[in-house]
C-alpha cells in the first residue's frame, strides 16, 4: 500500500486532516515490519524532543547572561564572580571564604595589581584567546601575593564573546622560590667565572714561577762550570803563551767574562722580580761613588769622550742606602751611554729634589736650590731624615727614537734588531736598572733627542743618619774608598776626565793606569774577529800594564806577563789587538770592582796601583813599585824567555839543577826547550865521561841520560856514578880511564854547595828503544826510569813531576 | 785581508798534508808548541840544524859505504844519529828507513846499505824540501801581517 511520507510527526504539523494511511496487516510478516516502522519512528521522536530540552536550556542559560548584562548596564567591562576558593592550604579561614564567594572581584581586591588583572581580562576578551600571566597583587584582603590568573573566554551561541572565565592560583611562594632559583644560579655562574679566572691567574703564575726558578737555578747551574772556564783560562793566561794562544785566550775570557755577566744580570733580574732580593742599607758617600763610576768608564774608555760628573753642593756628603744596587744602576747606565755615544760627552748630575710624591703629578722633578735634607718629608717620625737624590745619566749620543721609548725598559728589548747586533747587549740592563729603582722607591725615567743625546734621569729616597758625621765610619766605607781617597777633598763635587792625547799614554814608568785611544769598533771582543787581523793603526803598548809591583820571583807567570807587555817592540797587528782584549777582558770586571788609580792626575808617579784583575784581588796591596828599572830588572831576572844561552838562574835554592847527557845536537836542542818550557834549565854534557866528571864536579837533582852515546855510553856513566854513590869513591870511574875533577879528589871535603853528594841521584835512561837499551837493562845498570825517544813534552812533565812534585 | 786568511789556509792544508802523506809526525808538532814569543824561530833554528846534520851524516855514510872495507860498527853509529834527530823533530819517513838501514847494517849487507842508503838520501831531500816550503810559506804569512795558526 502507499504511504505517504510525512514530513513532521509533531502532532501540529501533522495534517489531521489529511488521512493517513494505515497498513493493514498482512498476516506477521506484515505486522513485524510495522512494528519496525513504529519503533524506529518512536524513537526518532525521542531524539527530537531531547534535542529540544537542549536548546531550551541554552536558551535560559543565555537569557540569563543576557540578564547580566543587562543588570550592568551592558558595558561589557570584564567581572569576575568569584565562584569557588580552592584553598589548598586552608589559609582562608571559613567565614572569610563565605563573604568573598559569590562576589565580584571588584568587590574582593582593591590595590596594585586590580587594574592589570582587569586590562589582562579586557585584552583576552578582545583577542578572543585564552591565556594566563602572573600578575603581582598588593591587596587589603591577600596582602602582597602574585596570582598566575588564567582567563579563558566564554562565547555565545553565535561566536561572540560574552565574558570570560577567570581564575586566579597564589603563585607567590613559587615565585619567589624561583627568582631566588634565578639569583643563585646568576651569582654561581658569576663565583665560578670568578673562580676559572682565578684559577688561569694561578696556574700562569705558578708557571711565572716555575719559569723563573728554573731559569735562576739553571743561571746558577751554570755560573758555577762557567766560573770553572773562565778560571782555568785565567790560569792559562798567567802560563807560557804564544802569540797566537794568548790572542784566542784573551778572547776566551771576555766571552766568559761577558757569559758570566749576562748571567748574573738574568739572576738579578729574577731576583728582583721574584722580591727575593734584599736591599742592603749602607752608608756611603755619594760623591765617591759617581767619581768611582766615572773613573772605571774612563779607565775602559776607547773612544774620544769626556767623561764629567757634577754633584750638587746640597747633597750630604753620606747618605744611607744600598750602594752596591746603586752603583749597579750607575754603571749600568753609563756604559749605556758610552756605547751609544761616539763623540762628545757623558755625565751624572746629582742633586737633591723634594719630596717627587709619585702618586702626583710627574712635574715635581725640579732642581731645587734649597738647603734641602728632607726637611720636607712627610715621615717625622723617622729619627733619619730621607732626601730625594735625583741622578741624571745625560749623553751626547745617537739619541733614542720616540717610538721606543715604550718599551726600553722591558726585559730583552733593544731599540731594533739592527741595534741589537750593531751594540751587543742582551736588553736586560735598563730592565735591571728599572726594577732596582722600583724597588728602591724611585723612578727611573728618560728623555732623548734622536741625533741629540739622552738623559736617564732616576729619583730615590735616601735616609740620612741625623748623627752623620764623615769623618769616621771608615769601617762602613772601606768597600768604596781606598785610604788614597780620604785624602782627597770630601766635598769635591765635579769630576772632569778628559779623552787622553797620545803623549800621555806611554810614560817610563810603565805604571800609570793609563786610557787607550783605540776606534772604537774594538766593542765586544766577541764579535770581533781576532786573528791579528783588527784595523787599528796603532799599537800602543801602553794599555793597562797588570801587576807590575805584585810581581815576586815566585810569581813566575806575572812577571812573564810583563815581559810579554814590556818586550814587543815590534808592531804587528796581531799584538796590538791583544791589549785591547785584555782590556775588554778586565773592562767587564771593572764594571763590577773598582779601581783605586787616580785618574785625574796623570803626572803624578803613581804611588799604589792594583789593578783589579782577577788574579790580584786576592792579592793584598802591595808594596809601591820602585819604578821601571826594577820591573825591568824582574822581567830579565826572572824571564826565562831567552832561547839557548846561558840563563840565570836567579835562585838555586828553589831549582833542581838538572844534567842532560845527549849527543845528538838536535836532541838536545830539543830537549832543552821543552825543560826550559817546563820552567829549568839544564846543563848539557855528550858522553857518559863528561857526565862523570860532571857529577864528580855538580850536584846535581836529576839526570837525563841517553844510552847510546860515543865515548862512553850511558849504562857505564851510570854504574860509574852509582858506584860512586855507594861507595864514596871514584875508583871505579878511574879504572874506565876517567881523570877526576880537582874539586872532588876526596869526596867528604866540604866544599861550597856543589860537593857532589852521595845522595841517589835519580838518573832517566833516553832509549831509543832498541834491543840494547831495553828497560830490563836500564834498570840493571842502575837508572831509576827511562824515557823512550823521540821526547815529548808530555813525557819529560810526566817524569820530572815524579821525582819533583 | 783576504790574502792573509788566504795564505794562512794554504799553510794549514799544507802542514796537514805533509802529515797526512806521513812526512811529518806529531813530533814536529811537539816542536811547534815549543815556539813562542820567547822562541819564536824554535822550530826553524832545530831543522836547520838537523838539516845540517843530516848532510854531514849521509856524506859519512857515503863515504864509508864507499870503502873496501865497510866498517858496519861505524856505519850503525851515524844512522843511529840520523835515526835520532829525524825521530826527533819528526821526520817519520827518514826515521823509518833508518831503522832499515840498521837492519841492514846488523846483517852487515852492503847492498842492502847501499840501497837504504839511496833511500835515505831521497827521503831526506823531499822532507828537506817540503819543510822548507812550509817555511816559505810561514814566512809569507807574517809579511802579509798573518800570524801563523796553531797546530790543529
Amino acid at each position: 500500500m502507499d504511504i505517504e511520507v510525512v514530513p513532521s510527526m509533531w502532532p501540529e504539523d501533522i495534517d489531521s486532516e489529511k488521512p493517513y494511511n494505515i497498513e493493514k496487516p498482512r498476516g506477521d510478516q506484515d505486522m513485524l515490519e510495522e512494528a519496525n516502522a513504529v519503533r524506529l519512528l518512536r524513537e526518532e521522536l525521542d531524539i527530537l524532543s531531547q534535542q529540544r530540552q537542549e536548546v531550551e536550556l541554552k536558551k535560559e542559560i543565555l537569557e540569563n547572561f543576557r540578564f547580566e548584562e543587562e543588570g550592568y548596564g551592558g558595558d561589557k567591562r570584564p567581572i569576575s564572580i568569584l565562584d569557588e576558593v580552592i584553598d589548598i592550604y586552608q589559609d582562608l579561614p571559613r567565614r572569610k571564604k563565605d563573604d568573598i564567594l559569590g562576589k565580584t572581584d571588584m568587590e574582593i581586591f582593591s590595590g596594585v595589581g586590580v587594574k592589570e588583572s582587569q586590562d589582562f581580562k579586557r585584552e583576552v576578551l578582545e583577542k578572543g584567546l585564552p591565556a594566563k600571566r602572573e600578575i603581582t597583587f598588593e591587596t587589603e584582603l591577600f596582602g602582597k601575593k602574585i596570582f598566575l590568573i588564567y582567563v579563558e573566554p566564554v562565547f555565545s551561541k553565535s561566536g561572540e564573546t560574552i565574558g570570560i572565565n577567570y581564575m586566579g592560583m597564589d603563585v607567590t611562594d613559587q615565585v619567589r622560590k624561583r627568582e631566588k632559583m634565578a639569583k643563585l644560579r646568576e651569582e654561581m655562574a658569576v663565583q665560578k667565572a670568578k673562580e676559572t679566572e682565578l684559577n688561569k691567574t694561578i696556574h700562569i703564575t705558578e708557571e711565572t714561577m716555575r719559569a723563573k726558578q728554573m731559569l735562576a737555578t739553571m743561571s746558577h747551574e751554570i755560573r758555577s762550570p762557567l766560573s770553572g772556564v773562565v778560571s782555568m783560562a785565567e790560569i792559562l793566561s798567567a802560563t807560557n803563551l804564544d802569540r797566537e794562544q794568548r790572542q784566542l785566550l784573551n778572547v776566551m775570557i771576555s766571552s766568559g767574562d761577558l757569559v758570566l755577566q749576562l748571567i748574573n744580570d738574568i739572576l738579578d733580574l729574577s731576583k728582583v722580580e721574584s722580591g727575593v732580593m734584599k736591599l742592603e742599607a749602607t752608608k756611603f758617600h755619594p760623591r765617591q761613588v759617581v767619581k768611582h763610576v766615572l773613573q772605571t768608564a774612563a779607565a775602559s774608555l776607547q773612544k774620544i769622550l769626556t767623561l764629567e760628573g757634577h754633584i750638587a753642593d746640597d747633597v750630604p756628603i753620606e747618605v744611607i742606602g744600598d750602594v752596591l744596587r746603586i752603583r749597579q744602576i750607575l754603571t749600568n747606565l753609563i756604559s749605556n751611554a758610552i756605547k751609544f755615544t761616539h763623540e762628545g760627552k757623558v755625565g751624572i748630575n746629582l742633586y737633591v729634589v723634594p719630596d717627587p710624591c709619585f702618586g702626583k703629578a710627574e712635574g715635581n722633578h725640579q732642581k731645587t736650590g734649597n738647603a734641602a735634607d728632607g726637611d720636607k718629608q712627610e715621615e717625622p717620625q723617622l729619627p733619619e731624615t730621607v732626601v730625594w737624590l735625583r741622578c741624571d745619566v745625560y749623553d751626547t749620543g745617537i739619541g733614542i727614537p720616540e717610538s721606543a721609548l715604550p718599551t726600553l725598559f722591558k726585559k730583552y728589548m733593544q731599540v731594533s734588531a739592527d741595534h741589537a747586533r750593531k751594540y751587543g747587549g742582551t736588553g736586560l740592563g735598563l730592565a735591571i736598572c728599572k726594577q732596582l729603582v722600583e724597588l728602591m722607591g724611585g723612578r727611573l725615567t728618560v728623555s732623548s733627542r734622536v741625533n741629540c743625546g739622552s738623559t736617564f734621569t732616576f729619583v730615590l729616597p735616601y735616609k740620612v743618619s741625623p748623627m752623620c758625621d764623615s769623618s769616621d765610619d771608615a769601617d762602613d766605607l772601606s768597600d768604596m774608598t781606598d785610604h788614597d781617597a780620604a785624602t782627597e777633598d770630601e766635598t769635591a763635587g765635579y769630576f772632569l776626565f778628559q779623552p787622553r792625547t797620545l803623549g800621555s799614554l806611554f810614560s817610563s814608568n810603565g805604571s800609570t793606569r793609563t786610557q787607550k785611544l783605540l776606534p772604537h769598533n774594538i766593542g765586544y771582543a766577541n764579535s770581533h774577529k781576532l786573528n791579528g787581523l783588527s784595523d787599528n793603526p796603532c799599537s800602543f803598548l801602553s794599555h793597562n800594564v797588570r801587576s807590575k809591583e805584585t810581581a815576586s820571583v815566585e810569581d813566575a807567570y806575572s812577571t812573564i806577563e810583563v815581559a810579554d807587555t814590556l818586550s814587543e817592540p815590534e808592531s804587528s797587528f796581531s799584538h796590538s789587538s791583544e791589549p785591547a782584549n785584555e782590556n775588554v777582558a778586565c773592562r767587564s770586571k771593572q764594571c763590577q770592582d773598582y779601581t783605586n788609580s787616580q785618574l785625574q792626575n796623570p803626572t803624578t808617579n803613581s804611588t799604589s796601583h792594583t789593578e783589579s784583575r782577577r788574579e790580584v784581588d786576592a792579592r793584598p796591596k802591595t808594596t809601591e813599585s820602585q819604578g821601571s828599572s826594577e820591573a825591568q830588572e824582574k822581567f830579565e831576572t826572572s824571564s826565562q824567555c831567552t832561547s839557548g844561552s846561558s840563563p840565570q838562574v836567579p835562585t838555586t835554592k828553589l831549582r833542581p839543577k838538572i844534567l842532560l847527557v845527549e849527543d845528538n845536537k838536535i836532541n838536545v836542542m830539543v830537549t832543552r826547550s821543552m825543560m826550559k818550557q817546563l820552567g829549568h834549565t839544564i846543563d848539557v854534557v855528550n858522553n857518559g865521561v863528561e857526565a862523570v866528571h860532571a857529577v864528580q864536579c855538580n850536584c846535581y837533582d836529576l839526570i837525563l841520560m841517553d844510552v847510546c852515546m860515543p865515548v862512553m855510553d850511558g849504562l857505564q856513566a851510570t854504574r860509574l856514578i852509582r858506584s860512586f854513590e855507594e861507595t864514596g869513591s871514584w875508583d871505579a870511574a878511574v879504572k874506565a880511564g876517567i881523570e877526576l875533577c880537582a874539586t872532588s879528589s876526596n869526596s867528604l871535603q866540604d866544599t861550597q854547595g856543589s860537593m857532589p853528594s852521595r845522595k841517589r841521584t835519580p838518573i832517566i835512561a833516553m832509549t831509543a828503544n832498541a834491543l840494547s837499551e831495553s828497560a830490563e837493562e836500564c834498570y840493571a845498570n842502575g837508572m831509576d826510569s827511562f824515557i823512550s825517544k823521540p821526547v815529548t813534552f808530555q813525557k819529560l812533565k810526566e817524569c820530572f813531576e815524579q821525582y819533583f812534585p | 785581508m783576504d790574502s792573509v786568511v788566504q795564505l794562512q789556509r794554504q799553510l794549514v792544508d799544507y802542514t796537514a798534508s805533509l802529515f797526512h802523506e806521513g812526512f811529518l809526525d806529531e813530533q814536529f808538532n811537539q816542536l811547534q808548541q815549543l815556539q813562542d814569543e820567547s822562541n819564536p824561530d824554535f822550530v826553524v833554528e832545530v831543522v836547520s840544524l838537523f838539516f845540517e846534520d843530516s848532510e854531514r851524516l849521509l856524506n859519512e855514510l857515503a863515504k864509508a859505504l864507499d870503502q873496501q872495507s865497510v866498517d858496519f860498527k861505524r856505519i850503525d853509529a851515524h844512522v843511529h844519529q840520523l835515526k835520532g834527530s829525524s825521530s826527533s823533530i819528526g821526520a817519520q819517513r827518514v826515521q823509518k828507513v833508518c831503522i832499515a838501514f840498521r837492519n841492514y847494517c846488523d846483517e852487515q849487507n852492503t847492498e842492502g846499505c847501499l840501497k837504504c842508503l839511496q833511500q835515505v838520501k831521497h827521503e831526506y831531500s823531499l822532507v828537506k824540501t817540503k819543510l822548507e816550503t812550509l817555511f816559505k810559506l810561514e814566512r809569507q804569512v807574517l809579511a802579509a801581517g798573518g800570524s801563523i795558526p796553531l797546530p790543529i
